[in-house]
């Protein structure tokens, strides 16, 4: 059989693993929703989450696609498919491809063709690499989460701090991810300042909005505050980046 | 005192068989393709390109195990190491799903709410992809460069929204490493959208020294 990237067999078995893992989602929802009526949750409540999680996941989920359609000048489009629906994203993607086409004297982003063999040891190295918190999360996660539930039972309010730490820690390296271009501005290059100007604009928005979903009768504009607020971030990037790209 | 309860032993259960079953399938992907094709990789290339990248991701990819699964809740994580994404979707949509629902990721009626948004995010993620990369031929849309700087930003617009939302409620654990990132991020060069995963478990080690400090000294 002759090899091609876009082979239709290719999209086949990458279209069996996509659908195991959607098949693994569905299967973990309907059992969350069930335990939800079984403990008598408010279920509008949870379906008003649904709906902000589905909208919320839109713009994040095309900026998926582009990956696709970047990783598949080299590789076609099933490989890249399956590695964006399944445990990747982009960064680890890119350099699982690239190390691994530079292995076989290969240059990410020109090439043409690619045999069989060199597509096998592509995806076997993209696939090997990535894999270790599918492994982990087994093994560990459950001791993990009991240690959780141990530290709440000895003292509770330090639980909540523990979480909420968590997630400032989290949040706090992501904010300072956004200012590493900022040094910039001392050599004259304003690019840095962009996703800073993003950043403070999701900020604003997402105050904004807050604030007025407290007003009676725009209780709802808090269900949507986070995708409005992504929204809105992404959109001012277009004017930021002609002006001080 | 609370334990582990029947609910969240099943997740367990479950999530276990689900993500070695995947993780099982994944590998029988390449191995696949290499018999349909009659073909076996190149094993110096593989050997090459696996001691240039598993290393660090194994390494990044054990950290974040630690990192994030006290974070997302049982069927949470069991769903995100699986669907991937997880500091720029799966942790953002958990994250902003127990904020609007008022609970904690330690309760059941938080690992609920995790799994569900996680669930949803996932399913509409795969959809998305398969409708507009299979389907639907919009890559010339996506792939516009007037849209292009829209699409770089997505970080700095997500933890804009979320910074905004945790830090207003958590202000005195946050300022110490906020301030910190700042200062290293633009401080060394080195800091960088490649390396912000390995920061992650740095903020949270740092947030939670000091947050134990404050704790001790009656000031959270």
């Amino acid at each position: 059989m002759e090899f091609n990237v876009n082979s239709p067999i290719l999209f086949v078995v990458a279209g069996f693993a996509v659908a195991v893992v959607l098949a693994q989602s569905i299967c973990f929802l309907i059992k969350a929703w069930r335990r939800a009526r079984d403990l008598g949750m408010d279920m509008k409540k949870l379906g008003r989450t649904a709906r902000t999680a589905a909208i919320f996941t839109i713009a994040p989920a095309a900026a998926i696609v582009i990956s696709v359609i970047t990783l598949s000048k080299d590789l076609g489009v099933p490989l890249p498919w399956l590695r964006l629906s399944v445990v990747g994203n982009l960064s680890y993607e890119t350099i699982a491809a690239t190390n691994a086409e530079s292995a076989m004297g290969l240059t990410f982003g020109q090439v043409s063709s690619l045999t069989a063999q060199q597509y096998v040891t592509i995806a076997a190295v993209m696939t090997v690499s990535i894999l270790i918190g599918i492994w982990l999360v087994p093994l560990i996660g459950e001791r993990l989460l009991n240690g959780m539930i141990t530290l709440e039972n000895r003292d509770k309010k330090w639980g909540e701090i523990f979480s909420a730490s968590m997630f400032i820690g989290m949040i706090s390296a992501f904010i300072g991810y956004v200012f590493c271009d900022f040094s910039g501005i001392f050599r004259g290059d304003l690019s840095g300042l962009i996703p800073v100007c993003v950043m403070t604009v999701s900020a604003l928005v997402m105050t904004a909005l807050g604030l007025a979903s407290k007003r009676k009768g725009l209780r709802v504009l808090a269900d949507y505050a986070l995708p409005v607020s992504l929204i809105a971030g992404m959109a001012s990037a277009v004017p930021f980046t002609a002006w001080l790209g | 005192m609370r334990q582990e309860s029947a609910y969240l032993r099943s997740v367990h259960r479950e999530g276990r068989i689900w993500n070695i079953s995947v993780a099982v399938i994944l590998l029988l992907v390449p191995v696949a393709v290499a018999l349909i094709y009659r073909t076996m990789p190149d094993w110096h290339g593989f050997a090459l390109g696996l001691l240039a990248t598993a290393p660090m991701y194994w390494a990044v990819g054990a950290i974040e195990t630690v990192t994030y699964v006290p974070m997302l809740g049982a069927g949470g994580s069991y769903l995100s190491f699986v669907t991937g994404n997880i500091s720029n979707l799966k942790l953002p949509v958990a994250l902003n799903a127990l904020e609007q629902a008022g609970v904690s990721i330690n309760s059941e009626e938080g690992e609920i709410v995790s799994t569900i948004a996680i669930a949803v995010s996932s399913i509409v993620t795969t959809l998305i992809i398969l409708g507009v990369v299979l389907i639907t031929p919009l890559t010339p849309l996506l792939n516009a460069p007037a849209l292009a700087p829209a699409f770089a930003q997505i970080l700095p617009a997500l933890f804009g929204a979320l910074g905004v939302v945790f830090i207003s409620k958590n202000w005195k654990i946050a300022v110490a490493p906020v301030l910190l990132m700042l200062v290293l991020f633009i401080a060394i060069p080195a800091l960088n959208a490649g390396t912000v995963g390995i920061m992650v478990p740095v903020g949270v080690l740092f947030t939670l020294g000091v947050s134990r400090i404050l704790y001790k000294r009656g000031i959270l």
